[in-house]
C-alpha cells in the first residue's frame, strides 16, 4: 500500500514539476562605463573615471544596452532549462556556460565508427585556434547514450583522449533532455542496436549568448569555415 | 487489506482523472511486438501497454493551455522553441481567426509546444513506434497494413487538400477506439528526430539506406510501404521548432496497471 501511495505521489510530482510555469529571470541591473572615443574598442569599466588612453571622461552604458547584452535572446540555447552532468559528476545548466563560445557535438563513447572521427575533427579545430582564444571557449561533447555514458564513463573517455581539462567538456543528461537538446541542434539519432546509434554528424558553433552561428556537417570535412566562425564569435562580445 | 488497496486505487484513479482533467479521453492500447516499416532496420520493436488520446488536441484545448501558460502564447513563445509560423491561424494570443473552428485539431504548433502541452496534462508525446502501432489498426483489425483498402484510404487522404480544417471525430474510430490517426492532420511524435535520411552530408548512416529517398520508394513493394514512407520522410525533414499547417499532435502516457 505504501508502494502504491509512493507511486501515486511521484506521478503527481512529475506531473507538476514538468509543468512549472517558470517566469524568466529578471536581469540584474548592470552599470558599466565606456570611453566615448572607444579607444579600446568595446571595453567597459566597472567604475566611473577617465579613459586610460585618451583621458576623456567615461560615460555610463545605456541601461537598455546593458540589459540587452545580458538577456538571453529568443534563439539562444540557454533557454533550455535542462540539467546536465559533466565528466566530474558536477551538475550544471547550459546557461552557466554563458560568456564562452561553445563548439558542440553529439557522440556516444562506445561508438566505433563515426565518433572517433568526430573527436579527431574537434581536436583538429582546437589545434587550429590561437592559444589566447581558448580562455573564452568550450569544446563540448554531449552524449546521445546517457544510459551507457555515466559521468565515470565520460571521465574515462576524456582521459583516454587526453581531454580531461579545459577547454574540453563532456555532458550527459536524461534521455528526454537529450532528445530535446538534439532537437535544438537539429541532430537526428536513433538506437539501432543495444550498443549502436545512428546519428547525424554535426558540429555546431554557438556564440557567447548561446545563439547558433554555424554548423559543420559531415565527417573529416574542411573546417576552415568553422574555425573562422569560432574566431569571429570569440572576438565579438 | 486487499479491499483497502482496491478502494484506494479507485480513489487514486479518481483523483488522477480529476487533477489532470481528461484522462478519460484516452484509449488503452495493449502493447505487443511488431515490425514497423522503417524501424530499427526492420527489426521487431516492442511497444508496452500505453494510453493514447482518443482525439488530436483541438484548438479549444490549446487555447485553454495558453491561457494557463502564457509563455506559450503566440507572441511570447521563443523563436528557438517555435518558429515564425507558430499559431499562424490565430489573430492574437488568445483568439483564433474567424475561419477557424474550436473543434478542429490545433496545428501550427512546434514539437516543443506539443511536448510542453502534454507534460502539463501529466502526459507525454507518443513515441514514433507507439504512434505507428496504434495507427496500423483499422476499424476491425489491430494490424490492417496488409489490407488494400486500408492503405488506399490513407493515401487518398494524403491527396485530399486542407483536411486540417475539418473537425475532430469525423473519421471512424479504429480497433483501439482512437479517432483521426489518419485523415485529419499529421502528428508529432516524441522521437520524430530519430529518422535519419541519408543525404550526402550525413554519410555515416550506411545502415539507413532504406530511408534514402530514391531507394526507399523504389524499394517499396506495395502501397503500405509508400504511405508509411511518406510519414517517415516527413518526420525526417522537419525540425523541432517548425510550426506547420497540417501538423498537430495528441498525447499519450504509460498505462498504469491498476488491476
Amino acid at each position: 500500500m505504501k508502494k502504491i501511495l509512493y507511486i501515486f505521489c511521484s506521478i503527481l510530482f512529475i506531473g507538476l514539476s514538468a509543468c512549472k510555469n517558470d517566469s524568466s529571470k529578471s536581469s540584474e541591473e548592470v552599470v558599466a562605463y565606456y570611453c566615448p572615443m572607444e579607444c579600446e574598442g568595446d571595453k567597459t569599466y566597472d567604475e566611473p573615471g577617465s579613459c586610460p588612453v585618451c583621458n576623456m571622461d567615461l560615460v555610463p552604458v545605456e541601461k537598455e544596452i546593458a540589459l540587452a547584452s545580458d538577456e538571453i535572446s529568443e534563439t539562444s540555447i540557454f533557454n533550455l532549462t535542462s540539467t546536465w552532468t559533466d565528466q566530474n559528476g558536477e551538475d550544471l545548466q547550459l546557461e552557466e556556460l554563458k560568456g564562452d563560445v561553445l563548439v558542440m557535438v553529439m557522440i556516444y563513447t562506445s561508438c566505433k565508427a563515426a565518433c572517433p572521427r568526430l573527436v579527431a575533427d574537434m581536436r583538429n579545430i582546437e589545434e587550429r585556434l590561437p592559444k589566447n582564444a581558448k580562455d573564452n571557449l568550450k569544446l563540448v561533447f554531449v552524449s546521445i547514450d546517457p544510459k551507457t555514458d555515466t559521468p565515470e564513463r565520460l571521465k574515462a573517455f576524456a582521459e583516454e583522449n587526453v581531454m580531461d581539462k579545459a577547454p574540453w567538456l563532456f555532458l550527459r543528461s536524461s534521455e528526454d533532455n537529450t532528445r530535446e537538446f538534439a532537437a535544438v541542434m537539429a541532430v537526428n539519432y536513433k538506437k539501432i542496436s543495444p550498443l549502436d546509434f545512428s546519428h547525424s554528424n554535426i558540429i555546431s558553433v554557438f556564440n557567447k549568448r548561446g545563439e547558433m552561428m554555424f554548423q559543420q556537417e559531415g565527417l573529416g570535412v574542411n573546417s576552415d569555415a568553422t574555425v573562422k566562425h569560432i574566431e569571429e564569435a570569440i572576438a565579438s562580445r | 487489506m486487499r479491499t483497502k488497496i482496491f478502494r484506494l486505487s479507485f480513489i487514486m484513479m479518481f483523483i488522477h482523472m480529476f487533477s489532470f482533467g481528461q484522462s478519460e479521453g484516452m484509449a488503452h492500447i495493449d502493447g505487443a511486438r511488431y515490425i514497423p516499416l522503417y524501424g530499427r532496420d526492420s527489426t521487431v520493436v516492442e511497444v508496452k501497454d500505453f494510453e493514447l488520446d482518443v482525439y488530436p488536441v483541438t484548438n479549444k484545448q490549446y487555447l485553454d493551455f495558453v491561457k494557463n501558460f502564457p509563455k506559450w502564447q503566440k507572441s511570447k513563445a521563443k523563436k528557438i522553441f517555435a518558429d515564425g509560423s507558430y499559431l499562424r491561424n490565430w489573430t492574437n494570443d488568445l483568439e483564433l481567426k474567424d475561419s477557424e473552428l474550436l473543434n478542429s485539431p490545433v496545428t501550427y504548433v512546434s514539437w516543443f509546444a506539443a511536448k510542453a502541452y502534454c507534460e502539463c496534462q501529466g502526459k507525454r508525446l507518443p513515441t514514433m513506434d507507439e504512434w505507428e502501432y496504434a495507427a496500423m489498426a483499422d476499424e476491425t483489425l489491430k494490424d490492417a497494413r496488409i489490407k488494400k483498402s486500408y492503405n488506399e484510404q490513407i493515401l487518398s487522404w494524403y491527396e485530399a487538400p486542407r483536411s486540417n480544417e475539418n473537425v475532430i471525430g469525423q473519421n471512424p474510430k479504429n480497433f483501439w477506439g482512437v479517432h483521426d490517426l489518419h485523415g485529419l492532420v499529421w502528428e508529432w511524435t516524441s522521437d520524430f528526430n530519430s529518422v535519419l535520411l541519408s543525404g550526402e552530408s550525413r554519410k555515416d548512416n550506411e545502415k539507413d539506406n532504406n530511408l534514402f529517398c530514391g531507394s526507399a520508394s523504389l524499394g517499396s513493394t506495395d502501397l503500405m510501404n509508400y504511405a508509411a514512407f511518406m510519414r517517415y520522410a516527413f518526420r525526417g525533414s522537419i525540425k523541432a521548432n517548425y510550426a506547420i499547417k497540417n501538423l498537430g499532435f495528441r498525447c499519450a502516457k504509460d498505462a498504469e496497471n491498476i488491476k
